[in-house]
């Protein structure tokens, strides 16, 4: 079936070479790169500041993470973020146990959140806008709707693949729909969950700051398009860089906190 | 067995309740803004919304619209398959390189990729070369890192074969290597192929240029609500049926059990 989340990305594994080569390999690429763009930059084969120096970057990413206002910026997308993924993630929790809880349910619904999970969802905007008005409201909707998605789809799959025994300890013992939901159906699909988390705070980082580049007068989104808008092109590659190291490292984070890795080395 | 439970267990009983209740909620939406629950000025009937598709594929050039999109995801997808199939068989070749960059190629598939349309603006202008190369962009990291795994899975006594018929290394991967990893090869570039589709309508919206991205775009700014709910339904279904496509073949190709 269809989806987009399920990309398996490999983890760092005990290498058959001794490090030195790969190191050394590592360093020669990156020295290679580094002496193309300054050639690039030098060269002046494309149009002034598309390729700045790697100096003018690099004061430029000082020159914002120095800057109080980029905090403010910062905080707001982080602000919009947040809310949009405890929206979109515990609606998606609850969706998910429902559809993964009931074969009936999974039959009737999935489909609809199965083939509508990997449509671009920037195209709800203007709709957003319509409802949330130009504020924070509608990029923390299409941050929601973003991330809403591949958490529902992972819970229900991961509802699906708790252990049966489990689930009848639980009714052996009399627990209702809530002590079911905290005491089995959570703890045994914690995995799941977390790797829902994980995509979806990825497509809800996505959908908000798109959302701030296409109208917006605060966050991240809002600089990078004002960055181009003025054509400073350095202050752009260093926002760029500070928006991949981000979402790298927190989709890093979430993975070690949720010993997905340790799932993968297994 | 009681005929509740039996109509639980008939195979169409629950995809016609799921047709059913969206059918019911549709005509619900439809009531509360007739009796003026819902501001018909923020969500149109849906009755206008099913009027509004003839006349959004007529004077929208709907079809002119999808063959450009089309066109920017067939650029995106030649290129996208060329090079992620190319960048994985050498990581594949090349052990020290695989070590060396599997990770860098995992942590390009993580990153928002799509964030970088200004910057493709600046470098390529407001034009379809930055829908399709950002397509690219965001299509190419999964088919490497596909194509890598599936090379990689490939059955050691198949390769053992290709040895014992002293076949070349270029037979040895068209022969052996290729065909045995092209089914996960075909996860990749389902994959990518939806990253690049989801980008290409995206930027398409975002830079108001292109296909069925702006189409939207346009309505959105004419305040057209009626317009802007047809064409999104439009992209949906569009989306959809590429999904469905991807999926038959990538059923097509995968070995059976």
């Amino acid at each position: 079936m269809a989806e987009t989340g399920r990309l398996r990305l490999p983890a760092a594994r005990p290498l058959g070479l001794p490090l030195r080569p790969v190191t050394a390999l590592r360093i020669a690429i990156i020295v290679a790169v580094v002496v193309i763009w300054e050639a690039v930059s030098a060269s002046g084969w494309l149009y002034r500041d598309v390729v700045p120096s790697l100096v003018a970057i690099g004061k430029a990413l000082y020159a914002t993470l120095s800057d109080p206002t980029f905090y403010f910026h910062l905080g707001t997308t982080a602000y919009e973020i947040g809310i949009a993924m405890v929206i979109g993630g515990l609606s998606g929790l609850a969706v998910g146990i429902l559809l993964g809880g009931s074969k009936f349910m999974s039959r009737a619904y999935e489909a609809y959140l199965y083939y509508l999970g990997p449509c671009p969802k920037i195209i709800f905007f203007p709709i957003m806008i319509m409802w949330f008005g130009v504020g924070p409201g509608s990029k923390v909707a299409m941050g929601a709707i973003s991330c809403f998605f591949p958490v529902a789809l992972n819970v229900a799959g991961g509802m699906r693949e708790i252990d049966k025994v489990l689930i009848r300890v639980g009714k052996s013992f009399r627990a209702n729909t809530w002590q079911m939901v905290t005491k089995i159906y959570l703890p045994a699909m914690r995995h799941p969950v977390i790797n829902g988390a994980r995509l979806g705070l990825g497509v809800a980082l996505i959908g908000t700051l798109l959302a701030e580049t296409k109208l917006s007068n605060r966050g991240i989104g809002f600089l990078v398009i004002q960055a181009y808008s003025i054509f400073n092109m350095p202050q752009m590659y260093a926002l760029l860089i500070i928006l991949f190291v981000i979402a790298i490292g927190a989709n890093t984070l979430i993975g070690r906190v949720g010993g997905l890795d340790d799932i993968k080395r297994s | 067995m009681t005929a509740a439970a039996a109509l639980a267990k008939n195979r169409y009983f629950p995809t016609a309740i799921g047709i059913s209740s969206f059918v019911a909620f549709i005509a619900l939406v439809e009531l509360l803004i007739r009796v003026g629950v819902i501001n018909r000025f923020i969500v149109p009937m849906p009755s206008d919304v099913i009027a509004a598709f003839p006349r959004v594929i007529v004077e929208e050039h709907v079809l002119q619209r999808f063959l450009l999109t089309a066109g920017e995801a067939f650029s995106a997808s030649i290129l996208v398959t060329i090079f992620g199939v190319a960048g994985g068989v050498l990581l594949y070749r090349y052990h020290l390189l695989r070590l060396a960059t599997e990770t860098w190629v995992a942590a390009v598939a993580a990153a928002p990729l799509v964030l970088m349309y200004p910057l493709y603006l600046v470098i390529f202008g407001r034009s379809a070369l930055t829908i399709v190369m950002m397509g690219f962009t965001a299509g190419l990291a999964p088919i490497v890192l596909k194509t890598l795994e599936g090379l990689l899975a490939t059955r050691r006594v198949l390769i053992n074969v290709g040895k014992s018929f002293n076949l070349t290394s270029s037979q040895q991967f068209w022969k052996i290597l290729f065909p045995a990893a092209l089914p996960t090869i075909f996860v990749g570039l389902r994959l990518g192929l939806i990253f690049a589709l989801i980008n290409i309508v995206g930027v398409e919206f975002l830079i108001n240029f292109g296909g069925l991205g702006q189409l939207i775009n346009e309505l959105a700014e004419r305040y057209d609500l009626a317009g802007t709910y047809a064409a999104i339904c439009f992209v949906i279904l569009v989306s959809i049926c590429v999904f469905i496509l991807m999926e038959r073949l990538e059923r097509w190709l995968r070995p059976v059990d």
